[in-house]
């Protein structure tokens, strides 16, 4: 459903994303891994339209979106989450989902995006009551609202930028399973992205590792772990 | 269903002030009069200009706003006998395309906070000076006064008092219904989260240059009308007292010192402003108008400091609590 080819960001000297090409399937859970720095986000700010492409294409659905604006990429039905959540302060928690709901999918019914907002939340397990605001909210709970807001835009392809992030080891569990719910239940395909192998391994059907903005593995998560320049880059015994 | 409706205390006491607001022009003197639509006009152009200075875009072009829809009607009146009921939305076109000329490009390139200020003061400056160097036409900083055509209804222009109050009250009342309408719709929310992260809510399907470029025109449009009835009003314009950075700053004190943030804050700064501009003029006679920049730079300041949310901001915070914050997750 996605198609990504020769896709290369530059900031300035530095290529953060360089000749990265990969297909996603409907339906399934791709996880993208690498160290800090390799592009991930990048790549993942490239799909949403937070940055444009300085080469390479990116069809969805057969149609061509590298260098549209983000919020027309959001209503094509490609919603991300940000590795540091981003919650607006000023708003409730059920106001900042209703948002997402309302304006995601161009929507023009308020009742409506307030009951997707309520659904989103209720999945995630955060409290839609109107007056709960987001200060007070632990790094697990701010996870799970960047989740719910992207949900409330109901994509058909979820991009998760480290929804581990912070979270400590059966928090981690529980993430990993919503993901997984997400995918199955409501059929909406994902690509996550982490920084550790870990539980996503467990989740993920297929997995993609990133090194240096370049694509190194293409393939199962169990043959990934056995790739020498996967191990290489993961236990640090790179010489340079 | 719905329990039977209590009455509203603050619905009864609303329609009293509308009942004596209606009521006031028989019973009152001239100069009193003519203080309360004074208070109605700035207060609907304070109410137009905090319909987008509220989500942080802090503009001081106003000044421009309102001096074009002052010299647009005056001037086609004068020199073409065009009707000011022309006049008026031609003003508000040209206030509304000097907007999105500004706005567009700011937005575009996320000028924001202080650039912003900038860039729109410096509209301020040009719309001054242009009505000022065109002085062939709009008798430069001389001032230029309508061609008087007596009591009026094409012309626009009453000699009684009691009809510009009337005109200024239902303005004014509108200026408060766009002010809760836009309160009220989602997307104030959707313009407050992009006062505070434009790229979060870019994510989430929010069209951040339209939601931006809406709220400014209907700002700018308004702003135009209410420079326009000033116009009317006064039957003499001057560049200085409807445009420029004089005016721009008074538009930004008076909202923020009234309260931007609720539906009357603006008219209470309106009576700010206009209490100060008369007891200045009382203490120091016609010399005040430099004395006048001054006090409002500093009082501006104080408020910022001090009383950041206005005086209904606090008014408000008696009233009601805030909002709770979200109990500390149960995980
Ligand atoms: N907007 C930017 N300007 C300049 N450099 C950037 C920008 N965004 C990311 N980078 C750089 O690109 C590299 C990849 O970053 P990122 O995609 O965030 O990595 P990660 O894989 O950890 O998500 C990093 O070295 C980062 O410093
Ligand atoms: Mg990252």
């Amino acid at each position: 459903m996605l198609s990504v080819s020769g896709l290369t960001k530059r900031f300035g000297g530095f290529l953060a994303v360089n000749q990265v090409s990969f297909e996603v399937r409907e339906g399934e859970i791709l996880g993208l891994i690498g160290p800090n720095g390799s592009g991930k986000s990048t790549t993942f700010n490239l799909i949403a339209g937070a940055l444009r492409p300085t080469a390479g294409s990116i069809r969805f659905k057969g149609g061509e979106i590298g260098g549209l604006s983000a919020h027309r990429i959001c209503r094509n039905g490609i919603a991300r989450t940000f590795q540091i959540p981003r919650p607006f302060r000023k708003l409730s928690l059920i106001e900042n989902v209703t948002l997402a709901a309302y304006f995601g999918n161009g929507s023009s019914d308020r009742v409506e995006a307030r009951r997707h907002a309520e659904e989103a939340l209720a999945l995630v397990g955060l409290p839609a009551d109107p007056h709960t605001m987001t200060d007070g909210l632990g790094a697990a709970a701010l996870k799970k609202l960047e989740l719910a807001r992207a949900l409330a835009t109901r994509p058909t392809l979820l991009l998760a930028d480290e929804s581990l992030g912070g979270l400590d080891a059966s928090e981690m569990e529980r993430a990993a399973d919503l993901l997984e719910s997400i995918r199955t239940r409501m059929r909406i395909t994902i690509i996550w992205v982490e920084h550790i192998m870990g539980v996503l391994m467990r989740v993920v059907d297929r997995v993609i590792v990133l090194d240096h903005g370049e694509k190194i593995f293409e393939g199962l998560p169990r043959d990934a772990a056995h790739d020498p320049r996967v191990t290489e880059v993961y236990l640090g015994q790179r010489r340079t | 269903m719905n329990p039977p409706r209590a009455i509203n205390p603050l619905h009864v006491a609303g329609i009293a002030a509308l009942a004596c607001l209606i009521a006031l022009p028989f019973v009152t003197p001239a100069y009193f009069l003519h203080i309360v639509i004074q208070i109605l006009l700035w207060g609907f152009i304070y109410t137009a200009w905090s319909i987008m200075g509220r989500f942080g875009f802090v503009s001081l072009g106003h000044g421009a706003f309102m001096g074009v829809g002052a010299y647009v009607p005056a001037l086609l009146w004068n020199y073409e006998g065009v009707t000011p009921w022309l006049g008026i939305p031609a003003g508000v076109a040209l206030s509304v395309l000097l907007a999105v000329v500004i706005g567009y490009p700011c937005f575009r390139f996320r000028v924001i906070g202080h650039y912003f200020a900038l860039v729109t003061l410096a509209l301020s400056e040009v719309v001054l000076r242009t009505i000022t160097a065109a002085r062939d036409i709009t008798g430069g900083s001389l001032g230029m006064t309508q061609k008087l055509a007596g009591h009026s209804w094409y012309a626009l222009q009453f000699p009684d008092k009691r009809y510009f109050y009337g005109i200024a009250l239902v303005v004014w009342l509108g200026g408060l219904l766009v002010w809760r309408w836009v309160d009220r719709g989602i997307e104030r929310e959707a313009l407050e989260a992009i006062s505070e992260d434009e790229e979060a809510a870019a994510s989430l399907g929010i069209d951040v240059m339209r939601e931006k470029l809406r709220v400014t025109v209907v700002s700018a449009a308004l702003t135009s009308v209410g420079g326009s009835l000033f116009g009317q009003y006064l039957a003499y314009l001057n560049p200085e007292t409807v445009s420029g950075i004089a005016v721009s700053l008074q538009i930004v004190f008076a909202a923020i010192a009234g309260g931007m943030y609720a539906l009357l804050g603006p008219t209470v700064g309106a009576f700010l402003t206009i209490a100060l501009n008369e007891g200045l003029r009382v203490w120091f006679g016609t010399n005040f108008i430099g004395a006048a920049n001054t006090i409002y730079g500093i009082l501006l300041i104080l408020f910022i400091i001090f009383m950041p949310r206005g005086i209904m901001g606090v008014i408000e915070n008696l009233r009601m609590p805030r909002r709770a914050p979200a109990p500390a997750p149960a995980e």
